[in-house]
Parts: structure tokens; sequence; C-alpha cells
């Protein structure tokens, strides 16, 4: 019989309590990074007003870049973190779906001219049509988990080796461009507004998440799966549905991705656009302290992890780290920050802070 | 007796936890050639001793003496309990389920690089026949039943040349033919000398393969017994620590139940069959009445229940609720209707581990309510906090995950947990297994409670006197088939016996 009551300590000291939470690590790994450039240069936070060439008053410095480019992972974050949470695996062809979402919006944009003076449709009606193939997308990825059994990452290694021909096979293997400069406010910024699009993108995204989580069951039913699928499907659950549920709002962070990512150059390159993107969501929901298995999942800790990671990224450029070096100086802090997240080692820790404690005490 | 060296003697353990002492100042002592019962309800700490023994991660003790055959044991680790001659067989098997019988036996244990395989099957297979243990060394241990594979576990234990042998509630998943296989095997194992300490919640067990009890209670010794010494009454009572007569109470309070001639059953079904491999049944269940399947481990009990839940897929057959015909091909539908179901396997099928206790009781009743209305953080703790005042939980709160509670306060959750969807019908599988003689007693006085107020409930039980307690029909079944049906004054040991066996009476 198991009859052990590891019961959680209830007064704990606030430290400890602060250190229990799955939040404290990505903010603390942030605070640590700020810290760090604010010692080593502090012109790191330095933002400056300028002008773009249309003439727009826009921000610009490390931190402008880092809420601009750390929205696009914060975005997939969230969808991550629920598949994650739900199955016990991540999605690896997030970057590919992501090329796969902005050819659809291209074609849909233009038609069959790859240089339309004008746009063929609004578009609002372009993005509608690139939720609906990226929820497709996931639809896919979702049957083969739920229904096959399949590996995660497995299943999703199907999208991720051939999603890229795909995005290229919908345009005939053409570069549209669109020549609509309203097309470039998602990826830049707003006439009038010196703040980088993409961010406020993802701010609605983390309210319509929120609102999510907080007015339906969700995050219940997502970790009941996640944590035990037999009992929740005797508890009336259909894990089936809520795995592919998972995927499908995934999709729908890839399409918002994908109108990003095409925004930005008006264009798509298929070979390099969101390349590696996959492995940031990912690394996001694990700095967060999310259980790569499944189960518990903490929202807020995933997009803000998603933010670490690109605070790091641009402290190393600042640093003058080559772009071809920046993976292996990225791995070493990857490593030290999710070992310190693991539950074994927070455990640990707040062990041996009770132990001190009470030494101190006798 | 009494005076026989002792083999392991464990003094003035403690052991303690964030928020709980689990073990203060515990004696233990093992003699060689006996089996010695550790008894206590749940949370009495035997699960921590133990796991303090045997070493495992997380549970080194903060104070206290082992000693081995009078010398001092550090044990650290499982591995270091090993050396030393100590296993552990767990109520859970610990073995790996897609390897063969001989690889279980000698995983870990080989230092060489190389593994001479003819040598270990043939050295398997010899271990198996010494032991009687129905067989064969290169079989995947998978396809052997949940009794033989414990029975491997212990032959792996023997063969590592053990000399204290813990059973962890060995016998809660075995029928009473692998019962008494299991029992002759530790005979066996007494007389060649090795001490076995033997956790159950079974008291007949206790009394026909014991020599001695030590009992403990709330993380303390109560004492330590000769068997011939300690009653059954005055072993309850040392156990829940006061004077018991509410097992004699309960008796009193069943009413014979009489059925109405012209009553609609609250649940009916014709010719139900699933894709569990039963035959197809029928079945009916009043208005305020409890009913059981009895029938040995593996007859299909559980099966039967399980299909009129919708847990197995169910291949033909009618059901009739309230006399209205419905369609139940998954546990949604089911609940529904009105239809609870407390499954047979806790930890498989009916905890969500990870989950706060709040959280596992309002989950069934959330997925009725649907996925866009969930409760409020208000209405939730109200529940939460109302069962588990009404069934006493014991839980440090409602945030606490559930899977850190003990077995008998995590089957009250789940029962929790259903009460609240208010049910018609409550189909309860072995909710007694593993838990504590206090919680049973609670879990019986419930049920007979929840059909004086009218509710229907299916009762199953490996227990046979505490079906006879509850249910006022029994259906018997046997090789997955139903094979009769008790009522009145056919409810005695000996009629069923006799039913369950089949054949002449």
């Amino acid at each position: 019989m198991g009859t052990k009551e590891l019961m959680k300590p209830k007064n704990g000291n606030n430290f400890t309590k602060l250190f229990r939470n799955q939040i404290f690590i990505p903010l603390a790994a942030l605070l640590l990074l700020a810290l760090f450039n604010l010692i080593a240069d502090p012109s790191f936070f330095k933002i400056t007003l300028g002008y773009n060439n249309m003439g727009n008053p826009v921000l610009s410095g490390f931190l402008v870049t880092i809420l601009d480019s750390g929205s696009e992972v914060a975005i997939l974050a969230i969808g991550m973190t629920l598949v994650t949470a739900a199955t016990g695996g991540q999605d690896i062809s997030v970057g590919a779906a992501v090329a796969i979402a902005g050819s659809v919006l291209l074609r849909v944009l233009c038609g069959h001219d790859t240089r339309p003076e004008t746009l063929q449709v609004p578009i609002i009606v372009g993005f509608l049509v690139c939720c609906v193939v990226a929820m497709l997308f996931g639809v896919f990825n979702g049957v083969l988990v739920a229904y096959f059994k399949i590996q995660p990452m497995v299943a999703t290694l199907i999208l991720y080796t051939a999603g890229r021909s795909i995005a290229a096979w919908i345009n005939n293997n053409e570069l549209p461009i669109v020549n609509e400069p309203s097309f470039g406010y998602f990826g830049g910024f707003i006439p009038g507004i010196p703040i980088p699009t993409p961010f406020f993108i993802a701010i609605i995204c983390m309210i319509v998440i929120g609102l999510v989580l907080k007015f339906t069951n969700l995050r219940l039913y997502t970790q009941a799966v996640g944590i035990n699928e037999n009992s929740s499907r005797l508890n009336g659950l259909n894990p089936q549905i809520i795995k592919v549920l998972s995927f499908v709002i995934l999709g729908l962070c890839v399409a918002v991705v994908g109108l990003i990512k095409t925004s930005r150059v008006s264009s798509i390159n298929y070979s390099v656009i969101a390349k590696d993107i996959e492995m940031d969501a990912i690394l996001a929901v694990a700095l967060g302290g999310n259980a790569l298995g499944g189960g518990k999942f903490n929202m807020t800790a995933s997009i803000i992890g998603a933010y670490v990671i690109q605070f790091l990224t641009q402290t190393l450029f600042k640093f003058n780290v080559k772009s071809t070096a920046l993976p292996a100086y990225k791995a070493v802090v990857v490593i030290v920050l999710v070992v310190i997240s693991a539950p074994v080692v927070r455990e640990w820790f707040s062990a041996t802070m009770k132990k001190l404690k009470t030494k101190e005490a006798a | 007796m009494g005076n026989e060296s002792a083999l392991l003697e464990m003094r003035n353990i403690h052991k303690s936890f964030p928020g709980v002492r689990a073990l203060q100042g515990v004696d233990f002592t093992l003699r060689a050639g006996e089996v010695h019962a550790l008894m206590g309800e749940n949370g009495a700490g035997k699960s921590t001793l133990i796991k303090v023994l045997t070493g495992v991660s997380g549970y080194v003790k903060d104070e206290g003496t082992i000693s081995l055959e009078g010398k001092a044991a550090s044990i650290r680790s499982p591995q270091d309990a090993q050396k030393v001659g100590i296993s552990t067989v767990y109520q859970e098997i610990t073995l790996c389920p897609n390897l063969s019988v001989a690889e279980n036996m000698y995983i870990g244990r080989t230092q060489s690089v190389y593994q001479n395989w003819k040598k270990m099957n043939a050295d398997t297979e010899k271990i198996l026949r010494s032991l009687e243990i129905p067989a064969t060394a290169t079989q995947q241990l998978e396809s052997c039943s949940i009794a033989v594979q414990q029975m491997i576990a212990i032959a792996r234990a023997v063969d590592m040349d053990c000399k204290v042998l813990i059973l962890d509630e060995p016998t809660s998943s075995l029928d009473e033919q692998e019962v008494a296989k299991l029992f002759k095997l530790m005979r066996d194992l007494k007389k060649r000398g090795v001490g076995i300490i033997f956790v159950t919640h079974f008291l007949d067990q206790v009394y026909e393969i014991c020599d001695r009890i030590t009992v403990m209670r709330d993380g303390k010794l109560v004492g330590e017994y000769e068997i011939k010494d300690l009653p059954r009454v005055k072993l309850v009572s040392a156990m829940l620590g006061k004077e018991l007569d509410d097992m004699a109470d309960i008796q009193s309070e069943q009413k014979a139940y009489e059925r109405k001639k012209d009553m609609v059953p609250v649940f009916e079904a014709e010719g139900l069959v699933s894709d569990a491999g039963i035959k197809p049944f029928n079945f009916h269940i009043d208005k305020g009445e409890v009913n059981g399947f009895t029938g040995l481990l593996g007859s299909g009990r559980s099966e039967s229940v399980r299909a009129i839940f919708g847990a197995d897929r169910v291949l033909g057959g009618k059901v009739k609720k309230d006399g209205k015909e419905i369609k139940i091909s998954k546990p949604i539908d089911a609940m529904r209707n009105g239809i609870a179901y407390l499954p047979e396997d806790r930890k498989i099928d009916g905890i969500v581990g990870d989950l706060s206790v709040r959280d596992n009781l309002i989950l069934a009743q959330q997925v009725l309510k649907g996925f866009f209305k969930p409760f409020s953080k208000a209405e939730a703790n109200k529940f939460a906090d109302e069962y588990i005042k009404l069934l006493s939980i014991k839980t440090a709160s409602a945030d606490t995950p559930i899977k850190s509670l003990s077995g008998g306060n995590q089957q009250k959750v789940i029962l929790a947990r259903w009460l609240l969807t208010h049910p018609d019908y409550l189909i309860l599988d072995e909710p007694t297994r593993g838990i504590d003689v206090g919680t049973k007693v609670d879990i019986q006085k419930l049920v007979l409670k929840l059909a004086s107020e009218g509710m229907s409930v299916t009762f199953i039980s490996s227990e046979m006197d505490e079906m006879l307690r509850t249910c006022s029909r029994l259906i018997v079944m046997r090789d997955r088939k139903v094979v009769g049906e008790l009522s009145g004054d056919e409810l005695n040991q000996t009629t069923i016996m006799n039913t369950i066996a089949g054949g002449d009476r």
C-alpha cells in the first residue's frame, strides 16, 4: 500500500514558496540575464526612437527586438504547452507548418499572379483561409497521435520533413510578393505606433488563451488526459478529441505566426522561414518548468520562457557571437536553466533550504 | 518461542516528512523462519517502515538503528538492501512485462558483459520447477497471470539468497487458489529459514500463515504479539485504537430487501456483451437495492459491470433505464443516464495522480456539465470542502495532489467524485480493496445508507463477508458466465461457495 503522506509544507518561508512557484525559474532567468547585461554593458537597454523608410516613428534597440521576435515564439509556446500537456510529446513540425500557412496566405492574397498590383481578397479573408489550412494540418498531426497512437515526435516528423516542399508546391515554387503596404503592418509597425505589432498580436493571443482557460474546462480536461488517459475516459472524457484539439489550437498559433513571418518580408522564403522555431517553442515550454512528459502545465511560465530565450539570443548577438556559433552558446545556458527548473532539483533545493533553516534555529 | 535469535532488528526508527511525522520511534524484530505480519491502517506507517528498511530513495531514516544477524547494517539504497539479503515484492509488480521470465529473474544481477543465455534459461527452469511455479523460462512475463508474476518476483528474491523477504500486499489481486499456492511457497521458504514480513489487509490470511503480528498506528508501534495471544477483535481494536463494534452494527442495519411485483427496474440489461470476453448476460437492479457480482478473480465480475458502464466496447444487448430503452456505448452515455462507476484499479483507472483532491473530486460532474461551463473557484471549493468533511477524507488541503494521499483516502475522493454527480445507480468495483479496516466499514455503511435513500448500488468485493453484509442479492459468475442468482436464505457462505464451484452440491 502506498501510504506515504508527503504533504507540502503549509507555511514554508516566503522564499521557499516563491521558489516552488513554477514561474520563478523563467522570471529569475530573465532577471539574471538583465542584470548581466546591466553590468557588462548597459547600452543593451538603450532604446532609440527613429523613423523608418515610410516615415513612421519606430523604436529600436535590443529590448524592442526581444519583444518583436520573442512574440513569435511566445505565440507558438501557447499551443506547444497544450500539446505537451495533453499528449506528453512535442510537435516538431511547427516551423514547416508556418511555411505552409504563410504560403497559403500569399497564394490566396496574390492569386495566380505572383506580383499583383492589388490584392485578390482582403487580408482578413486570406488569414482565415490560412487559419483553416493550418488547423487542418493540426488535425492531421492530432489524428496520427490520438487515434493511431504514434509518438508525437514521430508523427510530426512527417510534416517536418514534407512541410516546406508542400509550402513551395502551393505557390508552384514561385515567390509571390505583396505590394500592399498595409500587409507589412503585421510583422512591422502600424503607422503612428512605434512598438512592433507582433507584440500586440502576442498580447491578443495571450488574452484569448487566458479567457479560454478561464471560461472553459480546457485546462482541467487537458491535464486530466495528460496525466491519466484511462481515468479520463472513465470520467466521460474523450481523450482522443482533447488531444486533437490541442493540435488544432497549435495550428491556430501557427497561422498567426505565418501571418507575422510573411508580413515581415511581404514575401516568403520556403527553406528559411521559421527555421528551427519549433525548438525554441519546445524550449520555452521546458524553461517554464512544464513537464515534457505531459500533465500539469503553467501557461504564463511558458510565455515568459519564450521571451527569456529571445533575451538570451539577443544577449549573445550583443556580444558579437557569430550566428553560426550561436546555437552552441545557447545550448550551454539552456542546459543550466532546464536542469535548475527540473522538479527533482527544485525538490532537492527546497529540502536543503529547509535543513539550513532548521540548523539555524537549533 | 520468543527466544530465537533475531534475524533483523530495527530499533527506535524515526522518519519525518514535511508536515508529517511518519515514524516515531518504531521497533521491529524479525526472527529467522517466521512469517511476521505487519498490520495497521492506511497511514499507520507500514509502507514507510518498509521503504526505510529497503533503502528507497527519499526514505533514509532520521534516527535509529537497523541490524541484521546482530551486525549493524547501513542501507542507503535498494542495492544495499539486496546485498545484505533483504528483498521486497511489492503489490504492484515491479518486473519488466516485455521481457522473458528468465530475463526478469536475472536482470541487473550479472556483472559480466556477456550473458550465457542457455545457462540462464536452464537455471530459471530449475528454480521454477523447484518452487512449482507454472511458467516457462522463455515465456514473456506479460503472458503470465498476476499471481504467477508475483511468484516469479519471489523466486527472483529467493534465488538472490535473501534472508529477509518482504511481501507488500502480495495477495490483493489473487484468487483463493492462487493465494493457497503463494502460501505453500511461503511455508517452503520458512523451512529454509527465511524471515518473511507480510503486509496485508486480509485478516483471514494473517491468521492462516503468520506466527507473529506487529501492529502500528499513526507512525507509532502499538505492540508485537504472538498470533495465539491476539484474537481478531483485539487485533482490529489495536489497529484502530478503539473497541470496535461497528462490524456488528452493520449486520443489524441491513434490512431484507423485498421486491415488489410491478416494480420497474432502475436499470435492466438483456443479453449484454462486451469485447472483454464475457458471455452475454441479463441483469436488473431496482430502486434502493444493493446487489453484487461474486465469483473468483477472473470470473468476469468486473467485465460485467464495465459492460454496463460502457467502459469496454459493448458488442450487443439491450439496456433499459427506468423502463426506457437507452444506448450506452461509452462512459459518458452511462453518466448522462445517471450511472456512476468506481473502477477496480484505483491507480490506473481511478485517480488522476498529479491533480489536486479538488480537481479529482469535481472531474466527473465537470465533464457532465460540459466544456463551456466550468465551476467557479468558489463552487469547486465548496464541493471539495463539503465532501472532504462528509466522508472524513484525510488530506492536508483540497490543493494537495491526490497521489500523496493514502490509498483509503484516495478511494474516498473517487467515491466523492461519483456521489457529487448524484447518480441513480452506483457501481462499486472492489471499493474496499487494499484499504484499511476503518475505511472499509465506513464505505459499507455508506453503501447501505445511500440505498436506504433510494440509490441503487452494485457492489463487488473479493471478501465474501463484506458482500454478505451489504448485498441483498448476489449474482454468481464462473468462467465469464453468470451461473446463478442468490437471495434471501441462500445468502450464506456455503451456498455461495457451492454455486461458485459449480458441479454437485
